[in-house]
């Protein structure tokens, strides 16, 4: 009598599709694609109540004024303007590549890495919203001054160091930042004189 | 002669499904890298607005959010159709935001404590008075690290 070797019986894995269905299942209901993504913004310090708002001595040519009204439309320095032209009228007067009279003052000061760069160190943007206008306009106000400043750095980063801003390391990062500084003020209501 | 069988009713070969747990695992990794688990009850309706200049949020361990927005069906009978806001998971006032934001805030480990950042889930057409009243309570609160949360848009 020859005795066979027994075939041992493989798992029977027709069940392995149902666990998987169940873990699937599982995921599906407890978790959710959130967007994560946004804008992020640093707050000035809270002002104590009995401090007295000095109000700030700004020259009329390094402030630009940005409004958005209850209907939301916005206006710049008291003209109406598209959100599209917001942009570019926040380029040049971030930059004043022609030093024009009219828009900010440029400061020349030395850098190390690039030597003498005339920038405008006083510029001001301030933003006067109305407390009825909606949160989607303030956001694409918001979005329209980043990407100038964003732009603008680009643009500097690529002459100077034939690089892209976001490649550039911490250094050189914070040189263009303070030659393009986030200078966003928000004034509250709309027409409240301190 | 013998070794060949006269076939018997030929069948048709069932489908071979061998591989389908392999599909189907394909979809749940999917799922498991795409999303992340909710945490949150979200108690309020909320879309927020789009804009282009987007960045990822980071450190979420040292992250509060705080959604805006008109409250969903099964609350409306508490709080009404008013906009109402949510801290992590609860509904709060205005006045009550500076609290919790220090339980949150009691969380952190000591050196992280001035590195908070709240995330802001707003609904687009929530009035900028609102708004402003919250970034008024954050400042008073010492929570200077904004982010607007929006989605891409298209142009």
């Amino acid at each position: 009598m020859r005795i066979r070797k027994r075939k041992i019986p493989e798992i029977n894995s027709s069940s392995s599709a149902d666990i998987a269905f169940l873990l699937l299942i599982f995921f599906l209901i407890t978790t959710s694609m959130d967007p994560e993504k946004g804008i992020y913004r640093r707050l000035p310090p809270a002002v104590s109540k009995e401090a007295v708002r000095e109000k700030m001595d700004v020259r009329e040519r390094n402030l630009m004024t940005i409004s958005i009204d209850a209907d939301n439309t916005v206006s710049c320095n008291d003209e109406k303007t598209d959100i599209r032209e917001l942009k570019p009228l926040a380029k040049e007067f971030i930059a004043n590549p022609d030093d024009e009279p009219f828009l900010p003052e440029k400061v020349s000061e030395e850098f190390e890495g690039i030597g003498t760069v005339s920038y405008t160190k006083n510029h001001v943007i301030v933003l006067r919203i109305n407390d009825n206008s909606d949160y989607q306009t303030y956001i694409s106000v918001q979005n329209e001054l980043i990407a100038a400043y964003d732009e603008l750095r680009n643009e500097f980063s690529q002459k100077a160091f034939k690089e892209s801003f976001q490649n550039m390391n911490d250094e050189k990062k914070e040189i263009v930042r303070k030659i393009f500084p986030q200078k966003i003020a928000e004034q509250e209501g709309g027409g409240e004189t301190p | 002669m013998s070794r060949f069988r006269k076939t018997e009713a030929r069948e048709v070969p069932s489908l071979n499904t061998a591989s389908l747990p392999d599909l189907i695992f394909t979809l749940l990794f999917f799922f498991m890298i795409v999303t992340n688990l909710r945490e949150v009850d979200l108690k309020v309706q909320y879309k927020v607005p789009d804009a282009t200049e987007l960045q990822k949020l980071e450190n979420k361990s040292l992250v509060t959010y705080i959604y805006v927005g008109k409250p969903e069906k099964q609350y409306q009978e508490e709080v009404g159709t008013n906009v109402c806001i949510q801290i992590n998971d609860v509904l709060v006032s205005l006045a009550d935001i500076p609290v919790y934001l220090e339980m949150e805030r009691a969380r952190l480990r000591p050196d992280d404590k001035d590195k908070m950042v709240v995330s802001l889930k707003i609904d687009k057409d929530v009035k900028m008075g609102l708004v402003r009243d919250i970034k008024e309570m954050l400042r008073e609160s010492s929570v200077l690290t904004v982010h607007y949360v929006a989605i891409k848009s298209e142009n």
